[in-house]
């Protein structure tokens, strides 16, 4: 395809800024990476030298606020997730956000009692 | 954290609440896949019964990197993103249920072994004049391991089918349930998800102890 002929039409056409420029080039966190329904909270820790956060750390910051799930996070700011997972580590490895302890593990399904919670969550809607 | 089988209105314990933030409250994430074929109404069952939002990921693709079923108007367009339908249910202050669509195209199966991690099954949405769109999403969620239930969603005009030939015609295993639904209705759609719970709580192996002792810490790598 001709670049020159390149063009960002919309939302669905994804972000205008390559997703690496706001991450500085990372691709995944330092450290563990963030489940997709990861649940993360701010620490309460204040913010040391605010000039290294980029305006999307302060923004990803303020969205963990309460307790949130990593997706919720991507779609609510409208950032993709791989971003996301890398703002997060920032945010984790200066004790500003943490995964919060939740039942569901990633790897094995949900135990028997949050299915059943689930069937009957469904059956209320 | 550990849930008693024989209570199902056991709420997470004082020590699942006291995150690393100091949160009182806290919060249980469980995910369910929708699959099937190209258009076969994947956006369209999650948007029935969700609030749904787009989802992007980042994926290292050069050409047409849009995995939604509507490619009307983006063909062409170079981008390195992946969509997926993403919708959310709250089922209770402290009890999410996610759906995600999982992408339709070919290129995107590195997206899947993500999404499946964790999930608790899956639906297989399946379009009568184009079955063998959902193949793949069968094979996988057979290989996978991962329970899943197969929705004929019945669009307009298209000929009502009895859910014991769409079984067969699919080769399911017996015991995998087959429903009709009409994804457009909410109603409807929250009857398949239904069915999926049901089925998933028919295993044996459902709420294995192992699967509630795991640390959070085993959660899975970022892609």
């Amino acid at each position: 395809m001709n670049p020159s002929a390149e063009r960002w039409l919309d939302r669905e056409a994804g972000p205008l800024v390559r997703p690496y420029a706001r991450t500085r080039g990372r691709t995944r966190p330092a450290g563990e990476g963030f489940d997709l329904i990861a649940v993360v909270a701010a620490t309460g820790a204040r913010p040391g030298d605010r000039l290294r956060y980029s305006p999307d750390h302060v923004r990803l910051l303020r969205g963990c606020a309460r307790p949130v799930a990593v997706a919720d996070l991507a779609a609510e700011f409208g950032l993709p997730l791989g971003v996301v997972r890398v703002l997060l580590g920032d945010l984790r490895d200066e004790g500003l956000i943490a995964v919060v302890d939740t039942a569901a593990p990633a790897q094995g399904r949900p135990g028997r009692g949050v299915l059943r919670e689930v069937l009957n969550g469904l059956r209320a809607l | 954290m550990v849930y008693a089988p024989s209570d199902p209105a056991a709420g997470p314990g004082p020590a699942a609440g006291a995150g690393p933030g100091g949160t009182a409250r806290p919060l249980v994430t469980t995910k369910i896949l929708i699959a099937g074929g190209f258009g076969a109404g994947k956006t369209t069952l999650v948007g029935s019964i969700s609030e749904i939002r787009p989802l992007h990921t980042e994926e290292p693709l050069t050409d047409r990197g849009v995995g939604v079923d509507d490619v009307t108007g983006v063909q062409g367009k170079t981008t390195t993103t992946v969509a997926m339908d993403f919708g959310r249910l709250t089922l209770s202050d402290q009890l999410l249920l996610y759906l995600f669509g999982t992408p339709g195209q070919d290129r995107f199966w590195f997206m899947w072994d993500e999404l499946a991690a964790g999930a608790i099954g899956a639906v297989v949405l399946a379009d009568t004049r184009r079955l063998t769109g959902c193949f793949p999403a069968i094979d996988y969620f057979e290989r996978r391991g991962l329970p899943f239930v197969v929705a004929v969603n019945c669009f307009d005009g298209a000929a009502r089918h009895d859910p014991r030939d769409v079984a067969i015609a699919l080769d399911l295993d017996p015991g995998v349930p087959v429903l009709l639904c009409d994804a457009r209705r909410r109603e409807s759609s929250k009857q398949v998800l239904i069915a999926l719970m049901e089925h998933v709580l028919s295993w044996p192996d459902a709420g294995a102890p192992g699967h509630d002792a795991r640390s959070p810490d085993r959660r899975g790598p970022a892609t």
